[in-house]
């Protein structure tokens, strides 16, 4: 479950955005999209793992891609980690996204918003090479930070909106489904919670299954930091990290 | 000869070492980890006497070498506890310390009463000091004999020895601890966490949705080795350390400040496995330092009849 992984490579692939791949063993692990992995970024500070979603799993050559944002002082100092460093990984941990709601020459339509991007491109990875049909809606906040249009455009119709409209469509996600009346059997989606929350809203009757993001603490369900309600109780309730990260609409209070 | 075995007041301890209460859940996830059976015991999650949701998210917040955690004392109540977790945790031989929490002498009593005849429940730790909720909690623990008179209360009703859990958000810890030991109680837990807060510099509001929260972590341990190292010498209840623990070598300087046994918390969270390891690295520096056994470190920093400079 926890392994010094090596860093093959680290780079900057959108501004702020970097693309992070490691070897180990542990990958042999990993198969289900929408999982993420705890990292030790510092040996001291910052004292908390950082989950990261896992974007690209290669069983094969035995590596794994993330992509992160290097915003506070855990990502900040990842970005700066070199290729041959090793990395202290805990993982792969949480509930993904279930393939098996779909089957071959059905329709699946995924939608990412900003860092939620990154687990979908796993997605949409295994469903095509489960016979799906895949569209992909990305929404950012501008050009600058758009990232992987195109590996996202290899697998089906991509769409990308930013929200100052410097790129693609000018709006959210929302707003491309609806323009285009993208069909689907079912949706999955990981980005922000009012992007999140707005699919909710528009697909009431549909099959959604979304991708939450919550402050964690101990990532493997101990700690209860990253709880959120069910609807209809007071009491009641799932945890983003282990009952989680992926949930069916509905199933939990956004 | 186990040198590491420690007797203590209801707990017969094949090792010092057991995680703390809140920082572990009631063991399910790390379970996954490794066998619970090589844990010295277990303080398991706070237990109310209903259900309880706790507080709103965010509920954690990182700071320099420690974390901020507003949970708000969240746990399925004392009956779920009595018919799921404790029975389950049963097929580990390993001794559970249940935390007990209230917001009522009542209530505290209740929930002592029923989990006290829990078999493998060996000992309670009363929860006066957790700063996360708005009724009982850190009231309890701040007020020497408001604290006395809930530990008589809970003493009367348990069937098994009663460790009260300190906090460290008082003037004088060392009055709070005599008027403990003077009202009954078997042990002494300490610290809890400190009262802290953050405030994001973006939006300028806390970071925390309760706005306060406790701090935990490294950042805490010299304030827990300054009270232990004074409570210690003041009262003569045994007293299990903890506040920022991290490895064997912390757990010596807790015993040499005058702990007779330890807990982990926020360490679990950075380490799943940080309990099994300082467990096997504790023989080695005990032969390093040349004990023969832990209990020999237990106030070893004593000043023996000197005068304490603390908070000089």
């Amino acid at each position: 479950m926890r392994e010094n992984m090596i860093i093959v490579s680290n780079h900057q692939i959108a501004k702020g955005i970097y693309e992070l791949t490691l070897s180990g063993s542990l990958v042999q692990r990993m198969h289900t999209p929408g999982q993420f992995v705890h990292v030790k970024v510092g040996h001291r500070e910052p004292l908390l793992r950082r989950p990261l979603s896992l974007c690209d799993i290669n069983e094969e050559a035995s590596e794994c891609t993330i992509i992160y944002r290097a915003e506070g002082a855990g990502t900040m100092l990842l970005s700066q980690k070199q290729p041959g460093e090793s990395l202290d990984v805990l993982g792969p941990l949480g509930n993904g996204f279930p393939l098996s709601a779909l089957s071959s020459g059905q329709h699946a339509l995924l939608v990412g918003g900003g860092i939620g991007v990154p687990p979908l491109y796993e997605l949409a990875k295994q469903l095509v090479k489960n016979g799906v049909c895949v569209t992909v809606v990305l929404g950012f906040q501008t050009k600058d930070v758009v990232f992987y249009e195109q590996q996202f455009a290899s697998f089906g119709k991509t769409y990308v909106a930013t929200a100052d409209g410097s790129y693609g469509m000018k709006g959210f996600v929302t707003d491309v489904i609806e323009r285009h009346a993208l069909p689907f059997h079912v949706l999955y989606a990981c980005g922000p919670k009012p992007m999140l929350k707005a699919l909710q809203q528009q697909f009431p009757h549909k099959e959604l299954y979304l991708s939450l993001e919550e402050r964690m603490g101990c990532g493997v369900g101990a700690c209860f930091a990253c709880v959120c309600h069910v609807p209809n109780s007071e009491t009641a309730y799932k945890k983003v990290c282990s009952d989680g990260p992926v949930f069916r609409a509905g199933e939990v209070v956004l | 000869m186990n040198r590491l075995a420690v007797e203590l007041p209801g707990l017969s301890l094949k090792n010092p070492i057991m995680p703390a209460s809140g920082c572990f859940g009631f063991g399910r996830e790390y379970a996954k980890f490794y066998d619970l059976s090589v844990l010295g015991a277990m303080m398991i999650k706070a237990t109310t006497l209903e259900a309880r949701f706790g507080n709103p998210t965010p509920r954690v917040a990182e700071t320099p070498s420690g974390m901020l955690n507003a949970i708000g004392l969240q746990n399925p109540g004392v009956d779920y506890v009595l018919a799921e977790e404790l029975p389950w945790l049963a097929q580990y031989d390993v001794p559970i310390i249940a935390n007990v929490a209230g917001s009522t002498v009542e209530e505290y009593v209740e929930v002592a009463k029923r989990i006290s005849k829990a078999p493998n429940v060996h000992a309670l730790e009363l929860n006066i000091s957790c700063p996360n909720v708005k009724k009982g909690g850190i009231a309890f623990g701040t007020v020497p004999e408001v604290a006395a008179e809930l530990t008589r209360a809970v003493k009367e009703v348990s069937d098994v020895p009663v460790y009260v859990k300190l906090s460290p958000n008082v003037t004088n810890i060392v009055a709070m601890a005599k008027a403990i030991e003077q009202a009954g109680a078997d042990g002494l837990t300490m610290i809890n966490t400190l009262v802290g807060m953050r405030i994001d510099v973006k939006t300028g509001k806390p970071i925390l949705a309760n706005g306060t929260g406790g701090l935990s972590g490294p950042a805490i341990k010299p304030i827990a080795i300054r009270m232990i190292y004074e409570v210690s010498q003041a009262v003569s209840l045994p007293i299990i350390g903890m506040g920022g623990i991290q490895s064997a070598e912390d757990v010596i300087e807790f015993f040499y400040a005058g702990a007779s046994a330890v807990a982990i918390g926020t360490a679990n969270f950075i380490d799943p496995y940080v309990c099994p390891n300082i467990i096997a690295e504790l023989p080695a520096l005990l032969d390093e330092l040349g004990f023969d056994h832990i209990s020999e470190c237990t106030g070893r920093s004593w000043n023996n009849g000197q005068t304490v400079y603390c908070g000089a």
